[in-house]
């Protein structure tokens, strides 16, 4: 059985660490590197990075992705902005306080060292995008500008207008392009990773599907680097991509590689709510609206029934009849508390009854007083004297508008309401997956050769990410760190030589595969793949959703074990093989999310404490807040797959705070 | 409400494809369209048929996948929008509704709705980066201030998502507004001026070998654009290329 090892250097000062580790490592000899072969499975902001960087170094780099090409990647959706200590705000930054505000945002559940390495390269990060062409927000006298997100007292985040996300992607995205020019990477779009192939216990290639005619290949590389984001569909609904998936990770999990805390996932407070049983996704609304919008609920049980049926407009409820239960129960941070506090809260309203949506899933996010404070603002401003109530208005909008116009110009397009006229309807969704794959130091999976970046794994966020940090971590990882680690380890390979696809090992992966596929076609079921999702997406939301419980995680367990058995036998997949079906490529991911699922669960029970996004209902401090158990959970639980969800085995990584001291988050 | 969809099939590029027509009910206005594909999707795979294929994925109108024809018009009747983004509120009770995937010679039809937009890609391998080393020793990111005007307007350009509207919309297949769009990201910006005159030279020549139009200034690309490009930015890629060829 492998050992769990973090393989962080010892010894050194924190701050010394990542500097000294890079001096001391193995290289590998340009000329040598040539004559080695990296597989990189997914383009978004982690895998195209990689690929690029790895690419450049000299590697013969070959990179998956399902999609059409690597700009799709669901990298390209991120909004808000990206983290980097840059101090140029001369707002007191640094890489310490970036380190110490990640490391308090995840509720103490991240590694140090790899927390600190980040906050290091993060502002190299930045030079690099900028160098791309990648166009930040500049202010007037051309330099780069910075906003503030949440849990944090600097103004560190970097932002391409509501588009960050899009631009850093399209910016590693040609990065790879010019690497493409070379014939350094060959780019394989339409393909999904079906299996990792291990060669004498080494990660040594990959079964890939062309989803375009159906054929299953096989490519065999010296090192596999993982970099498929993250797995917040097993929810069906989420802010993910309809695509996002857990298949790579998972699949690589069964081949030995540990799961880490599969059950801390982020639930985001701020997003449009479902409206049907119809609905395939859910849209984030920025985090940034909570500047300026105050969020409340009616505080009688009447006034939600007559909303409900369309007797009275929230506009109508007198304000000493709102209950603005940020405001009143987090009075220093109101409504601007962390994702995890708010998405809790608003929860509970709802579930006391107080929803003010058809669903009864949905809390009023209210920009009537900020347009009132900013139009009386704006009349002071112009020498308007006894501005009239329309004027007020009018100048107000104005402003709002344009802070959030595309945010509010999104809202009415997909819920036909005015939010400037009336107030916003939001509810929480899940949103990004802080478990992931276990690394090491080194980014390496328990399995040789195998790495993992990006969501896909789950080293930097702890048990709650912070707003900005996820495309600050998936470019560290993949322009800055990993072409070091790697090295180190494929130092020992330049004799190798190709790596042979005639072997046994690649045999028995393909036949797996193809006999996987091949049932997919041929069961003659009564079910389609989406039925499935939509009952495990359901059993996620009601028992292993923001709040969970003993009772409710067991059932779960329960539930998800019946409807995988079901799914084995009822689900019905039609098409073929050889050909573009689409059907067929859920059927699978499904059948992945339909494991995970268990383990999340599993993971979630045994984590007997509240922390971060995950909240124990058994773990509460006396006025109903979270509980954090330092004492006997300060460890990353990391699974080994024997054969079932239900048997694996739990290995811990104990975790060690020297820098930074152990705390209760608070917020009141 | 109750729609009448008349839909594009065809099993793969060889086959000849024909129009089929469907009929949903119950259809909620608050529906996406494309949640309204799925429900015909689920009806057809209930009842045995093979569902329509139809490209998506962030279904948040950024990822630039979702690309159809509808009613005559890419992406459909609403403007400024992707084919996720449209409402069944746009379309009224016992509709017939049109769908077909985008034609372009450039775009072969890969099945049904789903059409192999590669091409686009292969322009940018051609020349649409700036030749720089992802190693980290970049210069500080202040060193090189730009305008905010410049800024933002190199950032409108880079807002394309890539998803070929322009094209299909075209009568001439022309790839202008695309290819206008990542000449002018570059264009404006101080990065990669160095390669700026062999950039627009060399995604030009690819735009032209991948079958592409020419431009005949209709301007129905700018028009049916999600993410309103402007029609300047070929006006900006025709400069340059004229600055390219005289130079050299
Ligand atoms: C709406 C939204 C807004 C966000 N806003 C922010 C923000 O403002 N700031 C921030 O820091 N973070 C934000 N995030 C989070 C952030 O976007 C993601 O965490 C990050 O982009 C993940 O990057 P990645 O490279 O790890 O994975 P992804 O971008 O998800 O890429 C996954 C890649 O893997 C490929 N892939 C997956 N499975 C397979 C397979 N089996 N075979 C082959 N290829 C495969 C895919 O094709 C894709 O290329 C946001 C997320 C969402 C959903
Ligand atoms: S220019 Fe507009 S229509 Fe053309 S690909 Fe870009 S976003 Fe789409
Ligand atoms: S699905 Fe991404 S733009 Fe429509």
């Amino acid at each position: 059985m492998t050992t769990l090892n973090s393989k962080v250097p010892k010894g050194d000062n924190l701050s010394e660490k990542w500097s000294k580790y890079k001096e001391h490592i193995n290289l590998v000899n340009p000329a040598n590197k040539r004559n080695i072969d990296i597989i990189v499975v997914g383009t978004g902001l982690a895998g195209g990075s990689a690929a690029a960087t790895l690419a450049e170094l000299g590697y013969n780099v070959k990179a998956f992705c399902y999609q059409d090409s690597p700009r799709r990647a669901h990298s390209i959706a991120a909004q808000g902005g990206i983290n980097a200590a840059k101090n140029y705000q001369g707002d007191g930054d640094s890489n310490y306080r970036l380190f110490y505000d990640t490391v308090k945002g995840g509720d103490y559940r991240s590694r140090e060292a790899n927390v600190h390495r980040l906050a290091e390269v993060s502002g190299n990060i930045i030079d690099q995008c900028v160098a791309q062409g990648v166009p930040f927000a500049r202010d007037y006298g051309g330099l780069l500008d910075n906003r503030s997100f949440g849990g944090v007292l600097v103004s560190r985040t970097f932002y391409a207008k509501g588009q960050t996300g899009q631009q850093l992607l399209l910016g590693a995205y040609s990065a790879m392009n010019r690497q493409i020019a070379r014939g350094k990477i060959t780019m394989h779009n339409r393909h999904e990773m079906l299996d990792v192939v291990k060669v004498g216990g080494k990660a040594r290639g990959i079964i890939a599907r062309n989803l375009i005619t159906g054929e299953i290949e096989r490519h065999s590389a010296h090192a596999v680097v993982i970099a498929s984001g993250g797995y917040g569909n097993v929810y069906f609904l989420s802010t993910n991509a309809m695509g996002s998936n857990a298949t790579a990770a998972w699949k690589i999990h069964k081949k030995g590689a540990y799961f880490a805390n599969p059950c801390y996932t982020q639930i985001h407070p701020t997003c449009i709510p479902r409206s049907g049983d119809y609905q395939s996704k859910l849209t984030l609304m920025s985090e940034s609206l909570r500047n300026d919008g105050r969020i409340w609920v009616p505080k009688n049980i009447e006034d939600v029934k007559a909303i409900r049926e369309g007797k009275l407009k929230p506009t109508q409820i007198a304000e000493e009849n709102r209950d603005y239960y940020l405001e009143r129960r987090y009075p220093a941070f109101g409504n601007l508390v962390p994702r995890d506090v708010a998405s809790r809260a608003a929860k509970e309203r709802c579930d006391a009854g107080y929803g003010v949506n058809a669903t009864g899933e949905a809390v009023y996010l209210d920009f009537a007083s900020a347009i009132q404070r900013y139009g009386k603002e704006q009349a002071k401003i112009h020498n308007i004297n006894n501005p009239s109530e329309s004027k007020i208005l009018e100048l107000g909008e104005a402003i709002v508008e344009a802070k959030y116009g595309n945010l509010f110009q999104m809202y009415e397009k997909i819920v036909a309401e005015d939010p400037y006229k009336t107030p916003m309807m939001i509810y929480p969704a899940t949103h990004y997956t802080m478990g992931g794959v276990w690394v090491d130091y080194n980014l390496m999976t328990t399995v040789e050769g195998l790495y993992c970046i990006g969501e896909a794994n789950f080293s930097d966020h702890g048990a709650n990410r912070l707003g900005a940090s996820a495309l600050m971590q998936g470019l560290a990882d993949g322009y800055f760190v990993l072409p070091y680690t790697i090295g180190d380890y494929l130092a020992d390979d330049i004799r190798t030589g190709t790596i042979s696809i005639d072997s046994k090992e690649f045999d028995d992966a393909e036949k797996e595969v193809k006999e996987r596929l091949d049932f997919f076609i041929n069961n003659e079921g009564t079910h389609s793949v989406d039925y499935y999702h939509k009952k495990l997406g359901k059993i996620m939301w009601e028992k292993c959703g923001m709040a969970r419980n003993k009772k409710g995680l067991e059932e779960a367990i329960q539930e998800i074990q019946e409807v995988r058995e079901d799914f084995w036998k009822n689900v019905k997949v039609p098409g073929s093989l050889n050909e573009f079906n689409q059907e067929l490529e859920k059927a699978g991911r499904v059948a992945d999310f339909l494991e995970l699922g268990e383990l999340f669960a599993k993971d979630a029970l045994n984590r007997e404490e509240s922390c971060g996004g995950h909240f124990r209902e058994e773990h509460v401090t006396e006025d109903g807040e979270a509980k954090r158990d330092d004492k006997n959970f300060a460890y990353v639980a990391a699974w080994e797959y024997t054969g079932k969800p239900s048997e694996a085995i739990l290995h811990k990584e104990q975790l060690e705070f020297k820098d930074i001291e152990l705390k209760t988050r608070s917020y009141k | 409400m109750n729609l009448t969809l008349k839909i594009w099939r065809q099993k793969g590029p060889q086959d000849k494809g024909q129009m089929v027509d469907y009929k949903v009910t119950d259809i909620s206005e608050h529906m996406s369209f494309l949640e309204m594909m799925d429900v015909l999707n689920e009806q057809l795979v209930n009842s045995g048929d093979e569902p329509v294929a139809f490209d998506h994925d962030c279904r948040e109108g950024i990822c630039g996948m979702c690309s159809m024809y509808i009613n005559g018009e890419a992406h459909g009747p609403d403007r400024g929008i992707t084919t996720c983004q449209l409402h069944m509120r746009s379309f009224k009770d016992g509709d017939t509704i049109y769908i077909e995937p985008f034609r372009a010679a450039a775009f072969p039809v890969v099945k049904d709705l789903v059409v192999d937009r590669s091409s686009f890609d292969r322009i940018q391998h051609a020349g649409g980066y700036i030749s720089v080393n992802t190693s980290g020793n970049t210069q500080d990111a202040n060193s090189i201030p730009i305008s905010k005007v410049d800024a933002d307007e190199a950032m409108d350009a880079a807002t394309c998502i890539g998803c070929g509207a322009c094209v299909a919309t075209c009568k001439n297949s022309s790839a202008m507004l695309f290819v206008g769009a990542k000449v002018s990201q570059y264009a404006l910006l101080p990065q990669g001026q160095v390669e700026a005159a062999d950039r627009v030279m060399n995604m030009v020549a690819q735009m032209d070998l991948e079958g592409f139009g020419n431009c005949t200034n209709t301007g129905a690309c700018e028009v049916e654009c999600p993410k309103g490009i402007s029609l300047e930015n070929i006006a900006r890629m025709n400069r340059e290329y004229m600055k390219a060829t005289t130079k050299g």
